[in-house]
């Protein structure tokens, strides 16, 4: 019973207790499965007056696409975005905990998190686990020092660039961004450039797909453009759909248990205070 | 073979208006050797929370008592139930805990929201969240799931029509899959009721 206790939320970090099980599982020939990865085409590129994040939508397992419409761009700071790419718990996770890591900074300092605190923060963690921690992530943000844009390695190396892409469809991005970059370019100018290269992602690399995310990080300003486009509509759609009727499957039993509606709570109970 | 095909499992989950369904199938195997036919993977957390482990049996029903007793600590302290967001977190942190040595299983989380807005995810064995408007799949049978689900869904249908219709979408993927099947278990959860069937399969 004492083991059990130690079940109680612990102080966090991970946890190797079943590693010598799954050990034994994998000798015995049981391969180890599939996990979700992001296969991901991410890009950032500074512009006049900061820094514009993209990234595609899709999140596969293996060689089928688990979701169609994932988020890859992931929250920071108010100032502060991270593209992810690699497997899809790791980049979630790492940002997650870097993302509260500077919040409680924000409250010790009573200041606006840094860029560079950020991808100094995430360095360290990803270079301890020396890589099996498999995330690859692109950094952007506008602080008081200016734009800032970053690239991490799972290993833990870091890139500061005016334009970067990370991912499968790295190399098709980056093909755009070697074309048409070139510094000092307007929003707009900005927001078409980062679409294009996604767009070339999604339709080469086989690993990226559907929507166009967007997220615009300038000074005072951020604004996240969510399915930005939508090159790959869904337009073979069957009007009629299917129409299955009442009674159509074959039911063995059936038990129906009511609820009690949880709004019809009495409260008549409460004793007044008497003086 | 893969871990994940040693005990075989078929989940799917699917949103409605105001309601919910969740459906499993009923097969427990050693490799392809059937040792039950009325296994349960739909576990209840909460009245209005359901969360169906597929994937390795033990570590499913593992996982289960780790959660329910998560949940009653959380009912002591708190003196509610937890929500599916905040329960689809918690998940997600158990899961990545062990991420270099990890439990083989897939959950499919399905609840009620405040105001009875449907709430559905999925999750690798690491802890990474798919939420989905429409519908989750999960287990050996996923990838039929997967191509079952996206021609028959359709939004915002009534009750009785998404137990027909995810019934429909589980049998038929079901039957392409070896190591799922033995017919099936659906709950359909609305505000007011809980509609818990068993489903009359092909038994081979």
């Amino acid at each position: 019973m004492a083991r059990f206790a130690a079940d109680v939320p612990t102080r966090g970090g991970f946890s190797f207790d079943l590693c010598q099980r799954n050990e034994m599982l994998l000798k015995k020939g049981n391969q180890l499965p599939t996990f979700r990865k992001t296969g991901t085409t991410i890009v950032g590129l500074v512009f006049e007056d900061g820094v514009i994040l993209g990234a595609d939508t899709r999140a596969t397992e293996g060689p089928i696409v688990a979701d169609k419409n994932c988020e890859k761009i992931h929250y920071m700071a108010p100032n502060i975005y991270c593209c992810g790419a690699g497997t899809a718990a790791d980049t979630e996770a790492v940002t997650d905990m870097v993302s509260s890591q500077l919040q409680l900074h924000r409250y010790a300092t009573g200041r606006e998190s840094r860029v560079i605190t950020a991808l100094t923060l995430l360095k360290s963690h990803l270079f301890s686990y020396q890589g099996h921690v498999s995330a690859a992530l692109v950094l952007g943000g506008v602080d008081i020092t200016g734009p800032h844009l970053h690239t991490v390695y799972p290993h833990g190396s870091t890139d500061t660039l005016p334009f970067a892409t990370m991912g499968s469809g790295s190399l098709a991005a980056m093909a755009i961004f070697e074309s048409k970059f070139r510094e000092g370019l307007t929003r707009d100018e900005g927001i078409k450039l980062v679409s294009e290269a996604i767009c070339s992602g999604i339709f080469n690399d086989l690993g990226s797909g559907s929507n166009v995310d967007v997220c615009v990080i300038t000074r005072g300003q951020t604004e996240y453009l969510r399915n930005h486009q939508l090159p790959n509509p869904r337009t073979y759609v069957s009007s009629r759909g299917y129409n299955f009727l009442k009674g159509h499957t074959e039911v063995l039993s059936t038990k129906i248990t009511p609820l009690k509606s949880s709004k019809v709570e009495a409260a008549a109970e409460v004793d007044e205070m008497e003086e | 073979m893969s871990i994940f095909e040693y005990n075989g499992s078929a989940l799917v989950a699917m949103v409605g208006k105001n309601c919910f369904a969740i459906a499993s199938d009923r097969r427990l195997g050693v490799n392809l050797q059937t040792v039950a036919t009325d296994f349960q993977r739909i576990f209840k957390i909460h009245d209005k929370l359901y969360i169906g482990l597929s994937g390795l049996a033990t570590d499913a029903q593992t996982m289960y008592q780790r959660l329910v007793f998560r949940h009653k600590l959380y009912q002591l302290r708190e003196e509610r139930d937890m929500k599916p967001q905040t329960f689809a977190s918690l998940v997600s942190a158990l899961l990545y805990e062990k991420r270099f040595g990890p439990y083989f299983c897939q959950p499919v989380i399905a609840g009620l929201g405040d105001d009875d807005v449907p709430f559905i995810c999925t999750m690798d064995c690491l802890g990474a969240k798919e939420l989905a408007k429409d519908f989750v799949v999960s287990g050996t049978a996923s990838e039929s799931l997967y191509g079952a689900c996206e021609s028959m869904y359709k939004p915002n249908m009534e009750s009785e029509e998404l137990f027909e219709t995810i019934s429909q979408a589980l049998l038929s993927s079901v039957d392409r899959d070896c190591l799922s099947g033995w017919g099936g278990h659906v709950l359909l959860v609305t505000p007011t009721e809980v509609q818990e069937r068993t489903l009359k399969g092909r038994m081979d």
